[in-house]
């Protein structure tokens, strides 16, 4: 029923502000806690060069200021500076998001030459022993430094991308430091989210809470003395928060992500949500889906929302939380986010992060594609576990 | 660094990478930086039309303080606030001139 009145809606015609073009799924690293879906896009079904400059077309047509070039590892393309060429000739703003494992001088002159304008680089510790086991790329440490001093050797502006966790929360001084030291702009100090790779191993990645505490202790201190010189921002862990993020900025309101098949998406994540289907920049135009297909409709604004979602103060400040997260943990897509309080899975959430945080971390998972079926992902939450 | 206030005769500029652009479909300035769009204002966007490499900001309040014929401490004011606003996040390039 609500399909149906929801079918009627009238078009969105606030514009998108940022793309985030995830061009393909390949990548040298394996990261536990990639936000790729566990089905990971084969390289035979990706969008064409030609394909990537029609969606740029259409995506700076619609109002799109900002295109975040990304995968997988968006360098594993050779088309990679037409990309961004064409994404530069548009005036849209040209952002590299990277593993730089794949980059070398010379590729970074040809990105810069083509008009590429800001490299956002992942760092997965301050330790290559640490970071290296984590990425499970051998060596990958020591390459990451070095482009990111090439970066800033070109005159590019850095952002350092640093996912934290269980894990490598005890080296997050050392990251802050490692991020000046590299000349970085900007440090990006987030959380892992719980989605896909990283639901997977979510018991490998959960901080205790004191590990978030002094977290975010540091990052607080640092953000102050460092003001003017390495600009902070931070991420907090949903599992230990007591008000839901509002994801996105709320569902299709502000970015989309086109996948490397050409999939449209209101988050990267949204392909765990089995009741939606999201088309593709193959059949439609870039505007039918983002103002009126069903996908994006479905969970746009508030009216959609659930008790007690719909009658809370905060309803337009979190737009009740993340449909994917929802998805996973209550398994209703339309539920509230559990990482609201007022949810009645809040709970169980918040034992679920103690009890994970507080035993051993079993091995990663690494990100891989696979043959075999995954194995199922940690179960949902049922309010009897919360006592 | 940025934490000091501004000098008159710092040389202030936008970084290459930090973009005054038209945006056609809002009808409006924005300014795009890393991860950032930024909305100014009439006057914001005035201001950064006036600042350009090897220009100071005295130079700026001077040459808008002639064409808005107001007070230099009234647009000196306005031009402070909103360029220390900008290096404080890192978007303004600031070089330390001589007095």
């Amino acid at each position: 029923m609500a399909e149906l009145f929801l079918g009627r809606r009238d078009p969105w015609t606030e514009p998108p502000m940022g793309l985030l073009a995830e061009l393909t799924h390949r990548c040298p690293l394996q990261c536990p806690y990639c936000s790729n879906p566990l089905e990971l896009e084969r390289v035979n079904g990706e969008l064409a060069t030609a394909d990537w400059r029609r969606v740029l077309d259409e995506a700076a047509d619609l109002g799109v200021l900002q295109v975040h070039l990304s995968g997988g590892e968006p360098t594993a393309r050779g088309d990679l500076e037409e990309i961004v060429a064409h994404a530069r000739g548009l005036g849209l703003y040209t952002n590299l998001i990277t593993a730089g494992v794949l980059l070398d001088e010379r590729r970074i002159a040809r990105l810069q030459t083509a008009g590429l304008e800001h490299v956002q680089l992942s760092l997965q510790a301050a330790e290559a022993a640490t970071a290296d086991r984590v990425g499970g790329y051998r060596e990958g440490h020591g390459k990451k430094l070095v482009v990111a001093r090439l970066v800033r050797a070109a005159g590019l502006p850095l952002t350092i991308n640093a996912v934290v966790h269980r894990q490598n929360l005890d080296q997050l001084e050392a990251m802050v430091g490692l991020a000046l030291e590299l000349g970085a702009h900007r440090l990006e100090v987030a959380h892992v989210q719980y989605y896909g790779w990283a639901l997977r191993n979510r018991a490998a990645l959960m901080p205790t809470r004191e590990q978030l505490e002094a977290a975010t202790e540091i990052v607080e201190r640092s953000r102050c003395e460092l003001r003017g010189r390495l600009a902070i921002d931070y991420v907090i862990p949903d599992y230990w928060a007591k008000r839901p993020k509002p994801c996105m900025g709320g569902w299709g309101s502000t970015i989309f992500n086109v996948t490397p098949q050409g999939k449209v998406m209101p988050c990267h994540a949204a392909a765990s949500i089995p009741s939606l289907e999201f088309a593709s920049v193959r059949d439609h135009s870039l505007r039918w889906i983002w103002q009126e297909s069903p996908a994006f409709q479905r969970f746009r604004g508030t009216d959609w929302l659930p008790d007690p979602c719909r009658s809370c103060a905060l309803k337009e400040v979190d737009f009740g939380g993340c449909r994917c997260q929802a998805m996973a943990l209550a398994g209703d897509a339309a539920a509230t986010d559990p990482a609201c309080e007022l949810s009645p899975l809040h709970a169980a959430m918040f034992d679920v992060a103690r009890a994970e945080s507080a035993a051993p971390p079993p091995e990663f998972v690494y990100r891989r594609p696979r043959r075999e079926a995954p194995a199922p992902l940690p179960g949902r939450l049922t309010a009897e576990v919360a006592s | 660094m940025s934490l000091d206030a501004l000098a008159e005769t710092d040389r202030v500029a936008l970084p290459a990478w930090v973009r005054l652009h038209f945006d056609r479909v809002r009808d409006r300035w924005v300014l795009l930086a890393p991860e950032r769009v930024l909305f100014p204002c009439a006057t914001s966007v005035t201001i950064l039309e006036h600042v350009g490499p090897g220009r100071s900001l005295g130079e700026v309040v001077t040459v808008l303080a002639q064409e808005f014929e107001a007070p230099r401490e009234t647009i000196s004011a306005d031009v402070r606030q909103m360029l220390q606003g900008l290096a404080d996040q890192g978007f303004l390039a600031v070089e330390a001139g001589h007095g």
